[in-house]
């Protein structure tokens, strides 16, 4: 413990702290991980089960037609797989992080260290991203043991799903650095991802919908997210279509990210 | 950890850790530190002194880089906390005021997780930590998850996490709050040894024993601005006499107590709400006067000066008062 002992080591750069940040989140994964690898199973299995192949049965003896040709649950489960991810980074990007600024103070530890706001934010998304993965490729693996999918392009839906879910996550964790209540999350999850979830073309095209509400569902990005898994699950992905889609929900992630960096700084550093 | 004079900006003085000019923090319209100067140099312990919402943590903030200021002056390490904060949070050791421990993890993982914030690899962490648990002796408790801790505890666990990075600097906001005497008693001891061993010590604290026992100099903050400084004995013989006569009459008699006595031979006389404190050379020669006087204390107690008279001189209140 020699004063000056330690060199002054050289600047880390940015990837480096942001990974020392995310080394946190996982080091508290190894406590938790049962409990979601549970629901990272059971989600898929419970609504591809219940409304894919029961729900299925009825709306496929309608016809085929409006769901462009496809059984209902091929048409349904790589909208739940884009739902899926919606649900996953709002998860992780609302209590897990509003809790260490407020609750536990992890983070005012974290700031007091080499690590600036923005690398704790950083290692978070590298975190979410991780999720996303995990139950991307859970959520996919599912679908295919349903038969639900059509492609081999569906593999390209866990990609997808990953920057659906960051188009979700960033902004999001903005706004989570920006708040005081936990209140705040319950309304966002009422409001905000519950009507997303059954207007999105989830369960049912946009087409279906009223034609004046329709701009509504496309501008948001689950929407976006939903239209391109489906495609690919379907094999029926256009390069403009899904070019669109991509740069829509990037757009958005980067956005979120600007902003994260922002509300980080202005929360950590008072 | 030798600084190329050329990166020196403003401090011409190498061993000047830590230089502050007019240094300022605002909230708002609310200015929590105003126009604050000091200079810090290696290896001493330097002390804020202040009650409650003098500014003690606003400035500890700055120092530690998570604080942007609002105006003046401030480098640490030769640099400036603006540019250069991960350069110099990486020589620095933070104890805050509230802790900041993960609750949900072990001692160990505390250690582990924070260690590497610094870019320390996995193995030196596992050194230091054995090294740093057995200093603060939680050695016994490595596997422990932190909830559960005593207050004591959770303090020497802070103090054990601020040192695994080695620092050159010690920055304590009010390290031995709310603690029982003799879990303070430990904390001093293993910051008095960490100052031996060559660590800057920066510490807060509105305990006056405190500031006595570990500060070579200290501040005495008061409303965001420093109204003295000095070391502990220099404080003392400035602001205060030698010795002061306590003197405490029955309630009903203080009032009245408190006029006579204004006749008694002292170079000031403080009347509290349930004490008298006579500022005086030599107390027990005092006391006869007041006896002189007419007067018979209920009880009464020579003691040399502290720290709380020279609080008390400069701002008229007490240190617990806040
Ligand atoms: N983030 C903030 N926003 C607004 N005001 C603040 C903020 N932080 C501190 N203050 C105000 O600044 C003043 C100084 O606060 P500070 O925490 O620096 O005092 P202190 O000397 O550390 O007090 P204590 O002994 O209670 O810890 C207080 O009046 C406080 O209310
Ligand atoms: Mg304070």
């Amino acid at each position: 413990m020699t004063a000056g002992t330690l060199a002054p080591a050289a600047p880390r750069g940015s990837l480096t702290m942001a990974v020392s940040a995310f080394r946190f989140w996982l080091v508290n994964y190894r406590r938790t991980w049962r409990g979601t690898i549970y629901s990272s199973v059971l989600n898929p299995v419970l609504y591809l089960g219940a409304m894919g192949l029961g729900l299925g049965t009825l709306v496929d003896k309608h016809g085929m037609s409006r769901l462009g040709g496809v059984s209902y649950i091929a048409f349904l489960a790589p909208g739940l797989l884009a739902a899926a991810a919606m649900q996953t980074a709002m998860g992780e990007s609302t209590y897990p992080v509003f809790g260490s600024v407020k609750w536990l103070k992890t983070y005012q530890a974290a700031v007091a260290t080499p690590l600036r706001p923005a690398d704790l934010f950083h290692g978070h998304l590298l975190f979410t991203t991780m999720r996303l993965i995990m139950n991307m490729s859970v959520f996919l693996a599912t679908m295919a043991l349903f038969g639900a999918v059509r492609s081999w392009w569906a593999l390209a839906t866990v990609p997808v799903g990953v920057l659906t879910g960051l188009a979700f996550a960033a902004p999001i964790e903005a706004f989570a650095m920006t708040r005081e209540k936990e209140q705040s999350f319950s309304v966002l999850f009422r409001f905000g991802m519950i009507p997303l979830f059954l207007f999105s073309g989830t369960f049912f095209p946009v087409t279906q919908l009223p034609e004046w509400i329709r701009p509504v569902a496309y501008i948001t990005p689950l929407w976006h997210g939903v239209a391109l898994c489906r495609a690919l699950s379907l094999g029926t992905a256009g390069l403009a279509g899904s070019a669109v889609h991509v740069a829509y929900l990037a757009a958005l992630a980067l956005a979120g990210l600007i902003a994260g960096q922002r509300t980080y700084r202005r929360r950590l550093y008072v | 950890m030798s600084q190329a004079p050329g990166s020196v900006t403003g401090v011409l003085d190498l061993d000047v850790l830590i230089h502050a000019k007019a240094l300022t923090k605002r909230f708002g319209e609310f200015t929590a530190v105003d126009g604050i100067s000091f200079e810090l140099r290696r290896g001493e312990a330097f002390g804020f002194l202040g009650p409650n919402g003098a500014g003690k943590s606003s400035t500890m903030r700055m120092i530690g880089c998570v604080s942007p200021r609002s105006g003046g002056e401030l480098s640490i390490l030769g640099m400036d906390p603006v540019q250069d904060g991960p350069a110099i949070r990486a020589r620095l050791g933070v104890v805050p005021q509230e802790d900041t421990l993960d609750v949900e993890l072990t001692v160990r993982e505390n250690l582990l997780i924070y260690g590497r914030y610094f870019g320390l690899p996995k193995s030196v962490i596992a050194e230091r930590t054995a090294r740093l648990l057995e200093f603060v002796q939680l050695a016994e408790r490595a596997g422990d998850q932190v909830e559960p801790l005593s207050g004591g505890m959770k303090r020497r666990l802070t103090i054990a996490r601020s040192l695994i990075n080695e620092p050159e600097v010690m920055l304590l906001d009010e390290p031995t709050t709310g603690l029982d005497p003799q879990a303070r008693h430990v904390v001093w001891d293993r910051l008095f040894r960490l100052k031996q061993q060559g660590v800057t010590l920066v510490l807060t604290t509105h305990y006056m024993d405190e500031a006595e026992q570990l500060c070579d100099r200290l501040v005495v903050m008061d409303g965001g601005k420093i109204v003295a400084e000095g070391s502990p004995r220099e404080l003392i013989e400035a602001y205060s006499t030698p010795e002061v006569l306590e003197l405490r009459f029955r309630l009903s008699e203080h009032d009245l107590a408190a006029e006579k006595v204004a006749d008694a031979p002292a170079e000031r006389i403080e009347v509290l709400a349930d004490r008298i404190l006579l500022y005086v050379g030599n107390g027990d020669a005092a006391l006869a006067a007041v006896r002189g006087l007419g007067l018979e204390p209920l009880t009464s107690l020579v003691r040399r000066s502290t720290l709380e008279d020279v609080f008390l001189r400069l701002t008229g209140r007490r240190l617990e008062d806040g």
